[in-house]
């Protein structure tokens, strides 16, 4: 289970401060609690508010204030093309992109992107008519973007589908159609492309948000859920994590698991 | 279209161990991949092999194990030199002496029997305590002293000892064994015990309570199989090279004692005593095992051989 922090990201305030006073303080702040929180990626976003050509300078700046306050690789997230290839050209280590849509003129940007930097990339199961549905369609969907990642080399080990779930309190329906999404994934290809998942959507607007976030964390890894763009500062998360490791049989139990999953 | 070949990509790696000083210091672990699968990773190391040295006259061993040691049984230092001589690469030394029900010998005499059978080889030295838990303990806090900076490999650490064992190795720069019976799930939290206390976790040797050929085998094959896969996904409170028993193990089997008269359908005695030994070996290495204390030196050619073919890089 790879945990990826979402927390540098334009859309908190305090490192939309960072980014517009370009102080690094909040940024390596949250690189090193998220890697103490056993986060495996740092998802990077600059956010809205940052002009559109600053952008890839505001992502540079991000990546490698980032890496150098934790040894973690990032998830490089913008809808931008030349902020994500800037934040690939500072990386260091295995980059991920996020993402690309099954939207062909965006595979055809982002796919190439990945294979030249050989990162991993994320494929959302959508296109520009939307989030589909059923989980047909979303399989449909993330069946386009393998056949895509296959073309251009990058192997199904480095595409990581994100089946799209959707706030409970809008859009309640779209749960079990994910859970069903992730099982079908894993049937996609041999071997098989791997998942992830925008967790905090599940609670969006919601109360009791860690509570929704965890529950449906822990059924989405029992259906095939690779990994997780979530709000790592969550012992409770961390825990149930851990717990989902041994009972999936990912991780071997000893009477310390808790703490052994916690220790890098 | 080209055939793509699919291989195992495994994460992580064995630790690497070093034992013993100078010229005849030894490497074990270090794999990166699962046994002598060369094509998928790094297998660094031979596997090596003890034989056994007690410090007082085992009067139980049958005669085909004694005779090789003819004169040298009750000398613990003339029957280490002969170990040497039959191509041993560490020396195990097993203080049985020290057994309430034999002689109930004191942690200093343990010592001082240490102390000259170190200054007697050059190879690199296991010690083993005579297996009543409080009193390895007490045994190996001396004898761990006496052979400060050897870097020696001690035990067996159990759940209810290791705390001394481990303090003792980590004063004068041994390594541990680690011995749980039979449970993947208790070795790797008596590892994980044993690296609270700072213990490196490349001086921890995991000891599964290996059984022989016909006996149990495939319960600790299982165990060592899967810790070794653990390992190489990035569990590091698994990933330490594997100790064997296989001597006392091997010859306690029936296989290894019933005469030829008894069971002439199983072919001669001499032959298939020996062979117990030998296949009991070659069957934990490819499990992953990396030490094995064995007991007879006719085991030692014919695994030697087994080694050599498999060590040969089959990577492609």
């Amino acid at each position: 289970m790879i945990l990826i922090g979402e927390r540098i990201n334009g859309m908190f305030k305090d490192i939309r401060e960072g980014i517009l006073t370009k102080n690094p303080e909040p940024i390596q702040y949250w690189a090193k609690r998220q890697y103490e929180m056993c986060a495996g990626y740092l998802d990077i976003n600059t956010g809205p508010t940052v002009e559109a050509e600053d952008q890839p300078a505001v992502m540079e700046w991000l990546v490698k204030i980032a890496q150098e306050a934790a040894p973690l690789p990032c998830c490089v997230d913008s809808t931008n093309p030349a902020a994500i290839e800037a934040g690939l050209k500072v990386h260091k280590g295995k980059a991920m992109i996020n993402s690309t849509t099954a939207d062909q003129w965006k595979m055809d940007i982002y796919i190439p992107m990945a294979a030249k930097y050989n990162a991993a990339i994320i494929g959302l199961a959508m296109n520009e008519k939307g989030v589909p549905k059923s989980a047909a369609d979303r399989v449909a969907l993330a069946m386009e973007i393998v056949v895509n990642c296959d073309m251009h080399g990058v192997p199904m080990e480095d595409l990581y589908i994100d089946p799209l779930m959707l706030p409970a309190n809008v859009a309640q329906e779209h749960g079990v159609e994910v859970l069903e999404t992730l099982r079908q994934i894993k049937t996609l290809a041999d071997p098989p492309p791997r998942t992830t998942m925008g967790l905090s959507n599940t609670s969006q607007g919601c109360t009791n948000r860690h509570l929704l976030n965890r529950t449906f964390l822990i059924m989405s890894i029992a259906n095939g859920l690779d990994s997780a763009i979530a709000d790592v500062d969550d012992d409770a998360l961390l825990d149930a994590v851990a717990a989902a490791k041994i009972l999936m049989n990912n991780d071997i139990y000893c009477d310390s698991f808790l703490k052994t999953f916690r220790s890098r | 279209m080209a055939v793509t070949i699919a291989k195992e990509k495994w994460t992580s790696k064995v630790g690497e161990m070093e034992l013993g000083t100078g010229a005849k210091a030894i490497k074990v672990g270090g794999e990166t991949s699962l046994p002598f699968l060369h094509f998928e990773g790094e297998i660094p190391n031979r596997p090596v092999m003890a034989l056994e040295v007690w410090d007082m006259e085992p009067t139980e061993w049958p005669d085909i194990l004694k005779k090789p040691f003819d004169g040298v049984l009750a000398d613990p230092v003339a029957w280490a030199k002969k170990n040497v001589e039959y191509g041993a690469d560490l020396i195990a030394i097993r203080f049985m002496s020290a057994h309430p029900d034999f002689k109930d010998a004191s942690p200093e005499e343990c010592a001082a029997t240490a102390k000259a059978v170190a200054d007697a080889v050059d190879v690199p030295l296991v010690l083993i305590g005579c297996g009543i838990e409080e009193k390895d303990a007490a045994v190996m806090e001396k004898v761990g002293e006496a052979l400060s900076g050897k870097q020696c490999l001690i035990g067996c650490a159990t759940e209810k000892n290791y705390k001394t064992i481990t303090a003792a190795a980590m004063v004068n720069g041994h390594s541990v064994i680690a011995s749980s019976p039979l449970d993947i799930n208790l070795a790797k939290q008596l590892n994980i015990l044993m690296t609270e206390m700072n213990l490196p976790t490349n001086r921890i040797a995991i000891d599964p309570l290996v059984g022989a050929l016909g006996y149990g085998i495939e319960y600790a094959y299982s165990i060592m199989e899967r810790a070794r896969m653990g390992a190489l996904m990035g569990d590091k409170m698994l990933a330490m090279p594997v100790i064997c028993f296989v001597g006392q193990e091997a010859w306690k089997a029936k296989e290894a004692k019933s005469p030829d008269e008894e069971t002439p359908e199983w072919g001669a005695l001499d032959k298939r005593a020996i062979l117990w030994e030998v296949v009991t070996t070659t069957s934990f290495a490819l499990a992953g095992g990396s030490i094995f204390i064995l007991r007879h030196p006719e085991t030692i050619k014919h695994v030697n051989a087994h080694f050599a073919k498999v060590m040969e890089s089959n990577a492609y």
